[in-house]
């Protein structure tokens, strides 16, 4: 490299680094700090009020799983953690299922349309997934509600004859965030539907495949780095979902957000909020590290 | 050949199910602001249309300050978020790759990978700490404000300001700088008069995306915001916990009906190419 050309790297990267400072320092007081400081408070002792005593401990992170017996003071395994993570997880992958399930379709139909009018059904899909999270949350709660809509069909069919009660159930979790997250599905699967080549399923079908088999064989494995991205953007959100299940779930049917909520806001056990989002955020990395993964490796192959 | 009428693309039941879809998609929306008309008081029969709901909400003043908070938050995260992250596009981009520009990357997109929940605690413990130590240096005055949520919000809508900014610089022709650098340019003159307006479309779309953004935020404001620092979003979180009234409704709908026009324009502006 001749010694100018080096000198030009140089002031670029030294531009660059000016140029990022501030948007860099408004991150760090705003989002990259504040992490570290909760990776702090996790390994401290819970004050007596809310907040924290500055003595180290361990007890955030174990009292994860195991919780102390008033009495005994033994470590036991905390049935009521167990639970909250367990209805996260599983209302999660059951969302990231269902959004997958008919979001494909979706994604699909948008893409085999004509171009002038794929614009505008991209639109209307783009529409909800612009518009306040908790206002779609509430139009949910207005459908599912006792005296709501959804009530208010059934009955009015003579399907049933008393209301169905819904709300603050884990059903009404899980309908609230497949269709609060549904447009994070059909936009990557779109994206990937776009690009397929539809030549190919002309090759399958003169290859006499049937409609299952050209599915199955030829589109999913094609479009598959889509279905993974959407996945992935459907499942982190729903993990640590906070409005939803707070709205939809009337505080009883709680998922690890609002568990987090609760060591900080009732003054509970900051330790354990601090350790539980650290865990939020470990859990979050890892399927994000694995879709970079998976992503890198598809593209490199063409 | 392919029989007549047989249209490879088409796999059956697939346009149902996204007719079904995009029904059920609006379906509880359009009630919602249907709703926000209705005379009754009851949420649940119709009384007849009315905008008695807009007159009450707009007679309420705990919804006149929180829009009015809501608005002067959006507008300075919007130009704060906006400015920087332009500056760190033009950082970024057009330029060899550089040590350390991954790093930024990372931290321009953090607030778009950490979960919502685990920044809004973050952002409590650190914003108690500063106000405990600025109360205890006598600078108490200072906690009031409405500063901690513009921080907040401003760091949170960098990577979607970011975004629209970096794809149009990366879309730009290198053609008209080059000239206007070989006719004596200064940098500067440079930036003003042929970068600036060319990137304009690429800024004001992000400013827009921010604005949206933080108008509609809700996890990390309620954990950052004092007592009687409600946004529009916090004050009908906390209304949902108590009776609920059609007034709601009508917030939401002239919510909605903002972000909807935002949207509107940003996909024209953004459709329009180069």
């Amino acid at each position: 490299m001749s010694p100018a050309e080096d000198n030009a790297i140089r002031t670029s990267a030294r531009n660059g680094w000016i140029l990022s400072t501030p948007a860099l320092v408004i991150l760090f007081f705003a989002a990259s700090g504040p992490l570290l400081i909760v990776l702090i408070y996790s390994f401290l002792t819970p004050g007596q009020h809310g907040n924290v005593v500055w003595d180290f401990s361990t007890n955030g992170w174990v009292g994860i799983l195991w919780s102390k017996d008033i009495f005994s003071e033994e470590w036991m395994l905390a049935d009521a953690h167990l639970a909250i993570f367990w209805r996260s997880l599983w209302l999660s992958l059951m969302t990231t299922a269902f959004t997958f399930l008919v979001g494909f379709p979706t994604a699909w139909f948008i893409a085999t349309r004509p171009p002038k009018e794929r614009a505008l059904w991209l639109f209307l899909i783009t529409i909800p997934f612009w518009t306040n999270l908790l206002i779609r949350t509430y139009a949910i709660n207005e459908v599912l509600r006792k005296e709501g809509l959804m009530n208010t069909v059934l009955m009015g069919l003579g399907i049933t004859d008393s209301p169905i009660e819904v709300l603050y159930t884990q059903t009404a979790i899980f309908i609230g965030m497949t269709y609060v997250y549904l447009p994070l599905m059909v936009l990557p699967l779109f994206a990937a539907i776009d690009r397929f080549d539809m030549k190919l399923l002309e090759a399958g079908y003169d290859l006499y495949a049937s409609r299952m088999q050209v599915l199955r064989r030829v589109i999913l494995p094609i479009v598959k780095p889509g279905i993974i991205a959407g996945s992935i953007l459907v499942f982190v959100p729903s993990l640590g979902a906070y409005v939803t299940p707070r709205v939809l779930g009337g505080g009883k049917q709680m998922m690890i957000g609002n568990f987090i909520e609760l060591q900080f806001l009732q003054g509970k056990n900051w330790p354990l909020g601090a350790a539980l989002s650290m865990l939020l955020l470990v859990i979050v990395m890892v399927a994000l590290l694995v879709y970079v993964r998976y992503a890198n490796k598809g593209s490199s192959h063409g | 050949m392919a029989e007549r009428g047989f249209q490879v693309a088409r796999l059956p039941g697939f346009a149902t199910t996204a007719i079904i879809v995009f029904v059920a998609l609006y379906l509880p929306i359009f009630t919602l602001v249907a709703y926000s008309f209705n005379a009754s008081t009851s949420l649940a029969i119709w009384g007849g249309f009315s905008l008695d709901w807009y007159a009450k909400a707009w007679d309420n003043s705990q919804v006149k300050d929180a829009t009015l908070r809501s608005l002067i938050i959006a507008s300075f995260a919007a130009v704060i978020s906006t400015t920087v992250a332009t500056m760190a596009a033009l950082g970024t981009t057009r330029r060899r790759a550089f040590k350390g520009q991954t790093l930024i990357y990372v931290m321009i997109n953090q607030p778009l990978m950490v979960p919502e929940i685990v920044t809004a605690v973050a952002l409590m413990i650190v914003f108690g700490l500063v106000k405990v130590w600025l109360t205890a240096n006598g600078m108490g005055a200072l906690t009031t404000g409405l500063g901690y949520l513009i921080l907040a919000h401003s760091a949170f809508c960098i990577p979607f300001a970011y975004l629209p900014i970096r794809a149009r610089l990366e879309g730009m022709d290198l053609t008209l700088e080059t000239a206007a650098a070989d006719l004596y340019a200064t940098p500067w003159q440079i930036f003003r008069r042929v970068t600036l307006p060319l990137l304009a479309p690429g800024m004001i779309a992000g400013a827009m995306l921010a604005f949206v953004i933080s108008l509609d935020d809700v996890v990390i404001t309620e954990f950052v915001k004092s007592g009687g620092q409600d946004t529009l979003p916090t004050y009908m979180l906390g209304q949902m916990r108590r009776q609920l009234t059609p007034e709601i409704n009508a917030v939401s709908t002239m919510l909605l009906g903002l972000t909807v026009v935002l949207l509107t324009a940003f996909f024209l502006l953004t459709r329009k190419k180069t």
